[in-house]
């Protein structure tokens, strides 16, 4: 079977491409549209480092069929800086060191984001059961949850 | 690895032909993908027909008609869990939908799915049987409903026949002072597959008498178990310990589990009766704020 032409918005962009009808979203997205920010872990919807917004809710891109986002809206971890000026987020991880190796970082972040997009206060035990199904490797959490927990603050206007 | 044909169709009528033309076992429907596209990458299964059917508008609203409450069986659970009619009306089934998996898993997971799959621990079976949920399937010969309680026939084998697939659960709305719960046990706080579930609704009288009542368990057996028994021991009483444990008896002599890298056989066998103890007991209190 041939290629499958897809008509899809990618962080509001209207953009389009070529897949096979086994190529998943994660695969396209480095693959066909060379936006390699978003990250392979463990293919099975387990890790959370392919995190990746269909329509605004958050899913794993290694989950979804390329061919399925035909007329959706996608957000990627390429969408959430402005420019050069660093989301809250972005700019708490740093802050905070809630990064070693990065692999996870950018699932972490749009997860988070997607976190403080429906719950601009949450406490910290709602932050570690949104980020349940991100995994990290290297930092123990403890930075991941402290840095988001600051940015939610930071977003709300909270002065410290 | 053969070629795979991608299908979207936007009607069931569409979905049940591509469906029925496919060669027997070549072809799977694609809702949220979370069991199907996993089994597609470790090479279980090698479809050579997709045929998602979240284009179908009959698989993805929630609205109450007729008396149920009708969900869609391609929608997400995250959409589903803030749909207002499900909490309020089901607060068992929404517990039980929550639990499925990560915040991820839950952008793309369905209560259709969840059933189709016919995991013996699927968490929102035993929910959706104990509130005498009915499945609406299409196929060749036009639509059927089966009770949910007779959907799954073994573990990943189900009554679905040739060219047909689920559009839709239809769960009656709960009589007055009727109400559900689910609990499931697993090793850890989030993210694991119960060790053992249980659902229990039940039915009160003004006098705070069970009149009705329902027990499921998940987990402990190749399918979702009901346990009349269980059932038995808590109508005509007023969901008192005694009552309780003697349901929780019933729920675990009615255990046939598997040992597992998450539980003895011994182990699942107790907890049935504390959760199912547990579970009627949550029941209870919310069907007697239900006056």
């Amino acid at each position: 079977m041939g290629r499958i032409h897809v008509r899809t918005r990618i962080n509001g962009e209207a953009t389009e491409f070529l897949c096979d009808p086994r190529q998943t979203l994660l695969d396209a997205l480095r693959d066909e549209l060379q936006l390699t920010g978003t990250k392979e872990g463990c293919t099975t919807g387990d890790c959370g480092a392919c995190s990746v917004t269909l329509d605004g809710l958050l899913v794993c891109s290694c989950l979804v069929l390329a061919a399925e986002t035909e007329g959706h809206d996608v957000g990627t971890i390429e969408g959430m800086a402005q420019g050069e000026t660093l989301h809250p987020l972005q700019q708490k991880f740093l802050e905070h060191a809630a990064l070693q190796c990065g692999v996870c970082t950018p699932g972490f972040l749009v997860a988070a984001k997607a976190l403080l997009d429906r719950e601009p206060d949450p406490s910290e035990k709602q932050v570690r059961y949104a980020l349940a199904g991100n995994l990290c490797r290297c930092t123990g959490y403890d930075k991941i949850i402290r840095a988001v927990l600051d940015a939610a603050a930071e977003l709300r206007g909270d002065t410290r | 690895m053969e070629s795979m044909h991608y299908e979207s169709p936007a009607t069931v009528a569409e979905a049940v032909r591509l469906l029925s033309d496919a060669p027997p076992g070549s072809a799977r429907v694609l809702a949220g993908g979370t069991d199907l596209l996993v089994q597609m990458r470790i090479g279980r299964i090698d479809p050579a027909l997709i045929v998602d059917v979240k284009r179908i508008p009959e698989t993805r609203g929630v609205a109450v008609r007729d008396g149920a409450l009708v969900i869609g069986a391609s929608l997400e659970t995250m959409t589903l869990r803030r749909a207002p009619d499900l909490e309020k009306n089901f607060p068992g089934l929404a517990e039980a939908a929550a639990l499925i998996g990560s915040d991820q898993i839950q952008g793309r997971a369905s209560l259709g799915g969840n059933l189709c799959n016919a995991s013996p621990a699927a968490d929102t079976v035993p929910a959706l049987i104990v509130l005498g949920a009915q499945a609406e399937i299409a196929g060749p010969e036009g639509t059927r409903r089966v009770p949910v309680a007779e959907f799954v026939t073994g573990p990943g084998s189900t009554v679905l026949g040739r060219g047909e697939f689920l559009v839709s659960l239809h769960v009656p709305l709960p009589a007055p002072r009727s109400a559900d719960a689910y609990l499931r046990l697993i090793p850890r706080t989030e993210m694991d597959i119960a060790v053992v579930g249980s659902a229990v609704s039940v039915t009160l009288d003004a006098g705070g008498t069970c009149t009705a009542a329902r027990v499921v368990l998940g987990a402990v057996a190749p399918t979702a178990i009901e346990v009349p028994e269980a059932a038995a021991a808590l109508i005509g009483s007023t969901l008192d310990d005694a009552a309780l444990g003697r349901a929780g008896q019933a729920a675990t002599a009615a255990c046939n589990p598997i040992n597992d890298m998450r539980g003895t056989v011994e182990y699942r066998r107790k907890v049935a009766a504390v959760l199912t103890r547990r579970a009627a007991a949550k029941a209870a209190e919310r069907a007697a704020g239900r006056n």
